[in-house]
């Protein structure tokens, strides 16, 4: 269906040895004025790819930290429109692939296809939609390809495998391995959870398998890196920048750790 | 041209472009389990039964039937109450809590965790979780408990905990919104007894299923007469699709919707998803709402936290399109009359969401002159006393 835009990015990786690092950031942050520079400076600590966040007012899959993210970008002026153009100067200074992460409601407002297309022109290879399940995805699937791109499918801890097999067979970019019960945020202990999910979806598709939710420290990635082709940190670094008050370098340093967790990380099983 | 109401919504959970299924992943299992679990139930004798009889021996149902002379009189039109406020907690909320709470139970659930905006579906669902023995949590938003410090209280006392939801505006819709991300995070064990005619499927349908006993009952106690009209407030809207759903489609009646004209309509400040919104997808369905050209969603205003939501009801959407309901709309000033005129007339304090519809039929009695109105007085007004006096004391 999607055409899947990160399976050289996998490849390569696997080929490497190593786990995919894609970091998560809400656009127009730090603000809006540092906001690409945040993306350069996880590229330049090792990033693979980008999930770019495009700030909506009720993100109910997203927990304290990228709320106020995305309450912060939008009281800065952060739009749609804003958020696709960041994206697009994102892809243009480092290079790497980018994915588009919204919600439903601004998919549908524009239009799938219009959505699609203006992601697709911003140089996204692929759409994230957090309450967008199975059922509802086939229009905005359909829309991704026509413009060009894939669309991301979620699997959760609660899906079961007749419904995982389900979702392999729509040919997703990658399917997002929600790595723990609950909404995005740092989690103190990872459970078994993660692990029991990615062998569950190993065991029925061969479809890429990026993890995330939860995964915030370099010992959580590297602890899940043998079982998926990537791993997503969202909060940790989206708090460092909000609350540091020079929030590029540390950014680029929490990155960085997190990078080099993934790099040792040995092929994918 | 008018369409037919449906039984139930299609496969996809839609009632006819509106609900479905819009949720994040770790929950579409769980709703799944739940329109199984649910349909299940309802076909079980045994359950819907149970749950009848317990309406009846519990809740206080049937709520009377009220010819309301002395208003009928002064505005120059009959009118007829069906007196919700008096089910036990006092609203209507309680058919929908005990229902849910019911079904948490049967399907096995430990814990239950619900959204309160005026603060009578939180007692309900409190009430409803100490009845059957299950431990319960509310959110609800900061301004709302500062608001209805009443049904805080209430809430507690019946065992529930009570959390503070500070995000946007701190009202019912972010309420809803804190409880999903609970429910993301515990719905292995947890059943979220969403309180309105809104959510992912089946949310819409079950919570319809579990209000409607309202207008069958009124047309039980109707005992053959038709109403002309019969009006209902519109927030999310349980009160009205349990009062309109079985009179739907019936011959010469008009079913009437009052929302929230808050500030009114033109200031941008009010609740009318329907009459002032356009189609989006709000907690997890499309449905009616406020929203900006980007899909951002729009506060929501009015004196009642009740009505003080930028979306509504899936199947009263579908109602607005096929041409089943219209809906009009109140602002806060009139609603405050409209509590006025009812407690003065009738000697019921209503609530500020149901003033609403007191306030419309009696702004429109020329209109209606000469017809009957059934009307849903859906709560009491005790939880309201504090704001209305304090609006009071502004005003003089």
């Amino acid at each position: 269906m999607s055409r899947r835009c990160l399976d050289g990015l996998f490849a390569r990786v696997r080929e490497e040895g190593r786990t995919a690092f894609l970091p998560f950031m809400t656009a127009g942050l730090p603000d809006p004025g540092t906001t690409v520079e945040a993306f350069t400076a996880m590229a330049e600590a090792g990033a693979d790819a980008f999930e770019v966040g495009i700030p909506y007012s009720d993100p109910l899959m997203d927990g304290p930290i990228i709320q106020a993210a995305s309450a912060k970008a939008i009281e800065s002026g952060m739009t749609l429109r804003g958020g696709f153009e960041v994206l697009g100067r994102v892809v243009e200074a480092t290079g790497l692939p980018a994915l588009a992460m919204s919600y439903a409601n601004p998919v549908f407002r524009l239009g799938p296809d219009e959505f699609a297309r203006r992601a697709a022109d911003a140089g996204a290879c692929g759409l994230i939609v957090a309450d967008l399940p199975l059922e509802e995805a086939p229009p905005v699937a359909e829309a991704a390809h026509r413009a060009g791109i894939g669309l991301v499918l979620f699997a959760a801890p609660t899906t079961h495998d007749e419904r995982l097999a389900r979702i392999a067979a729509r040919r997703p970019v990658f399917i997002y391995g929600v790595a723990e019960l609950g909404v995005t945020g740092e989690r103190n202990r990872m459970s078994a959870r993660p692990r029991d999910l990615a062998a569950r979806i190993r065991a029925v598709t061969d479809t890429p398998l990026v993890m995330g939710v939860g995964i915030g420290t370099p010992q959580q990635a590297a602890a899940l890196a043998p079982y998926a082709d990537g791993v997503i940190v969202g909060s940790a670094l989206v708090r460092r920048a909000i609350e540091s008050p020079d929030p590029i370098p540390e950014i680029a340093a929490a990155a960085a750790a997190l990078a080099g967790a993934l790099s040792g990380s040995g092929a994918p099983k | 041209m008018t369409g037919m109401r449906l039984d139930r919504p299609d496969e996809r959970g839609r009632f006819g472009e509106y609900g479905g299924m819009f949720a994040p992943e770790t929950l579409m299992p769980a709703l799944e389990e739940l329109a199984h679990g649910f349909a299940d139930a309802w076909a079980d004798s045994g359950f819907a039964g149970g749950f009848r009889e317990l309406l009846n021996t519990y809740a206080g149902r049937p709520t009377p039937l009220h010819g309301a002379d002395r208003l009928s009189e002064e505005i120059g039109v009959r009118v007829l109450l069906k007196r919700e406020d008096l089910a036990h907690t006092g609203a209507h909320k309680i058919n929908n809590a005990l229902g849910q709470g019911l079904l948490a139970s049967r399907m096995g659930k430990t814990r239950l965790i619900a959204e309160t905006g005026a603060g009578q579906h939180g007692v309900a669902t409190a009430t409803a979780a100490a009845y059957v023995g299950l431990e319960c949590l509310v959110y609800m938003g900061e301004k709302d408990i500062e608001r209805q410090a009443l049904n805080v209280m209430r809430m507690r006392m019946l065992g529930a905990g009570v959390i503070p939801v500070t995000a946007g505006a701190g009202t019912l819709k972010d309420a809803v919104n804190e409880a999903m991300r609970d429910w993301v995070r515990t719905v292995e064990n947890t059943h979220y007894i969403i309180g309105s005619a809104v959510g992912p499927h089946p949310f819409p349908w079950m919570v319809r299923e579990f209000q409607k006993v309202i207008g069958e009952e009124s047309i039980s106690q109707l005992e053959g007469e038709r109403p002309d009209t019969v009006v209902a407030c519109v927030g999310g809207g349980s009160n009205a699709i349990g009062m309109f759903y079985p009179f739907a489609g019936l011959p010469g009646i008009d079913l009437v919707g009052v929302e929230a004209a808050g500030h009114g309509i033109a200031t941008g400040r009010h609740g009318a998803s329907i009459g002032a919104g356009s189609p989006g997808i709000l907690h997890g369905a499309r449905t009616y709402m406020l929203q900006d050209d980007e899909g951002q969603v729009l506060e929501a205003h009015s004196i009642s936290a009740g009505l003080d939501y930028p979306g509504v009801g899936p199947e009263l959407a579908y109602f607005a399109d096929a041409g089943l309901a219209r809906y009009v709309s109140i602002t806060d000033q009139e609603a405050l009359e409209g509590v006025d005129l009812l407690a003065r007339t009738e000697g019921i304090i209503p609530a500020l969401e149901s003033a609403h519809a007191v306030a419309w039929v009696a702004r429109e009695a020329d209109a209606l002159d000469g017809r009957t109105v059934l009307l849903n007085l859906s709560g009491r007004g005790d939880k309201d006393v504090e704001m209305i006096a304090a609006h009071a004391s502004e005003g003089s």
